[in-house]
């Protein structure tokens, strides 16, 4: 039985390259953000300024595809008015969605641009249908985007039971933590994913050849040491090996990568409404890779879901792309917690 | 200035808690947080016990408060939720959105709640809401600093009871993963428990032996002792109304009595928090509070 509603593909524009690519190869939708504190990756060299979000809202629209605004951090104070002002320049962009997690800034946007799509972050942390209903009671809010913790089950039992649409995150780098609620890195850096929009920045990071190996470390705090032939990945600090109780191993999680390709039908079967990929970080050439085999994954059910079976080229394609050259099911499934 | 112990973010064998909260039914806090809020596998206590525990405490005259769990994933989970929200005699601190709604919904909605600390409330626009849909009291979250929460309090425009946290390892982050049953290679479904072992939960060291992280099932903390009592005069001086100290395993009712002598002017700051060293299971660190990464220990002048 086909779905009632086509899952969404739903890709990272993390530059106006980015942003055509995944459109040209196939995504319904396109999120981004603005060069500042305002959405969760805020990394130098990234993301749009006005000009660019023009020009890349009429290039989604004259295709028919979405564009939706991250701005999911949480403004402080002295800062309030960057992220209202965004807001407002999203609207006068034509932008499809705002992406909140603030509720303060919900009620904001609500009130300011009530025609404006309101969908809640991830980062805003709603794991049950009662947190969802909050915002959509309060703030009328169309989707929400799931953090990577529930089993399929669960993510079923939530859809039940809401009226909002489910998005969820099907490939790309995976948060151990539930987003919203780590402030690890404002631990060892003083910067965070939920204020400044920043997990691990990289001014922080230090690569370093010694003796023992290279190392790597966060803020001078040592997050790995790899040995000769190994593959040194970036310090992100859940996913670096520590010493508990005299053994060496990679304590929080090891550096993988979210890919939930094989549950795709199951994800239709449950009412999943969109399919995210983590990455405006990445490369042009990563966006293509992966929205092609998921736009390919994607028709293939639709066309006919019975047989649908995950191709091994489409897995080979995706796992040249991935964190540390492996994946996992996360939360989805259980013996992973 | 009222001393609050927050909820136990540990898993202690049942008599120890018990011994624990009898203890704490003497000490000088005003203020007692109960109840479950890192895993729902945790039932040493169940809410019913919890109860019992708040009637003792009340009894003494401390004001009881239930906290809510802050990861909720299961329906069962949002069953406590809602005997905890209609609990009718204790006010609720709550510590997600699924809880505001339970608050602040329906055709009765609880006119006297609390904004836990893992609700992300940073700005005076969100506070504001909250303050309007009931909640008087907000606790801060930790990675705030001083001058952050009196931005907001200025910015706020009404009074509100404003509680920061004082003194504990820091709650960092919370995980589906269970990170102490990973450590003994179980999965959580079957983890036999293992947070018991451990009255303040698991130290994580780096590979160069410095202390980094403690593991305590699904919540990651800090391995350094977060603590204000060095820094009272500055909190003294911005007015805030609660300090949360969080039980530890060993001592938490000797570093109340450093708070209460040092808020009374009975100690100097500096002088309690060299008393303190001994008492706590990791070095001092205060760097939230100074808008620093929240590892560093800063000394006042």
């Amino acid at each position: 039985m086909t779905p009632p509603h086509p899952i969404e593909l739903v890709c990272p524009a993390g530059s106006l390259p980015a942003l055509k690519t995944a459109i040209d190869n196939g995504a319904d939708c396109v999120y981004l953000g603005f060069k500042d504190a305002t959405n969760a990756r805020n990394f130098t060299g990234l993301n749009f300024d006005d000009k660019s979000m023009a020009d890349g809202v009429r290039y989604a629209h004259d295709r028919g595809r979405k564009v939706l605004l991250a701005l999911n951090t949480y403004p402080q104070t002295d800062n309030w008015p960057s992220w209202t002002r965004a807001i407002d320049r999203a609207a006068d962009c034509g932008i499809d969605a705002l992406i909140l997690a603030d509720p303060g800034l919900m009620a904001y946007a609500r009130k300011t641009h009530p025609q404006l799509r309101l969908h809640l972050s991830v980062q805003g942390s709603a794991t049950s249908y009662d947190a969802i209903n909050f915002y959509y009671e309060r703030f009328g809010i169309s989707r929400a985007v799931l953090p990577r913790v529930l089993s399929l089950a669960q993510v079923e039992h939530v859809i039940a039971n809401t009226p909002v649409e489910i998005e969820v995150f099907g490939f790309g780098g995976l948060c151990v933590m539930v987003e919203g609620r780590c402030a690890l890195s404002a631990y060892a850096t003083g910067e965070s994913p939920n204020c400044n929009g920043a997990c691990s920045p990289g001014k922080h990071v230090r690569w370093e050849q010694t003796p023992k190996g290279m190392e790597t470390r966060l803020n001078g705090i040592l997050i790995d040491r790899f040995a000769d032939g190994e593959r040194a990945g970036y310090p992100t600090l859940c996913k670096g090996r520590f010493d508990v109780n005299g053994e060496t191993y990679y304590a929080i999680e090891e550096p993988t990568s979210l890919n939930t390709l094989e549950l795709l039908p199951e994800l239709a079967r449950v009412g999943v409404r969109a399919i995210k990929i983590e990455g405006r970080q990445r490369s042009p050439a990563y966006v293509t890779q992966v929205t092609k085999v998921w736009r390919a994954a994607i028709d293939r059910l639709q066309a006919d879901p019975a047989p649908f079976r995950v191709e091994a080229a489409w897995m080979a394609e995706l796992n040249k792309v991935s964190e540390g050259q492996s994946h996992t099911l996360g939360a989805y499934y259980r013996p992973w917690k | 200035m009222k001393l609050a112990l927050g909820p136990l973010l540990y898993y202690w064998p049942r008599q120890a808690t018990l011994a624990f909260y009898a203890d704490m039914a003497d000490a000088p806090v005003d203020i007692v947080y109960l109840g479950e809020t890192v895993c729902s596998r945790r039932h040493e206590l169940r809410l019913s016990d919890w109860l019992e525990v708040a009637d003792i405490l009340a009894a003494a005259g401390k004001e009881v408060v239930l906290s809510s769990q802050v990861l909720v994933e299961s329906e069962s989970d949002l069953k406590t939720l809602r005997r905890i929200v209609t609990n009718g005699r204790f006010r609720v601190e709550a510590n997600d959105m699924g809880a505001v709604r339970l608050l602040t919904g329906g055709d009765e909605p609880v006119a006297d709640w609390i904004a836990g600390p893992t609700l992300n409330i940073f700005n005076p626009a969100t506070l504001g809401m909250f303050a309007e849909l009931g909640a008087n009291r907000w606790v801060a979250p930790p990675e705030m600093s001083r001058q952050q929460i009196a931005e907001l309090r200025g910015g706020l425009g009404r009074p509100m009871e404003v509680e920061v946290f004082a003194h504990g390892r820091l709650p960092l982050a919370f995980s589906a993963r269970c990170f102490t049953a990973r450590h003994y290679n179980l999965q959580k479904d079957t983890c036999e428990f293992r947070c018991l072992q451990f009255a303040d939960g698991i130290p994580l060291k780096t590979r160069e032996g410095e202390p980094f992280l403690t593991l305590n099932g699904i919540q990651t903390q800090s391995a350094h002792v977060h603590t204000l009592l060095g820094d009272l005069p500055a909190v003294q001086a911005d007015g805030l109304d609660i300090l949360r100290i969080s039980p530890q395993g060993e001592h938490t009712a000797e570093v109340i009595d450093l708070f209460r002598q040092a808020l009374a002017g009975t100690l100097p700051p500096a002088e309690a928090l060299r008393n303190a060293r001994p008492l706590l299971p990791e070095a001092p660190c205060n760097g939230f509070w100074h808008g620093r990464p929240g590892v560093e220990q800063l000394v006042t002048a």
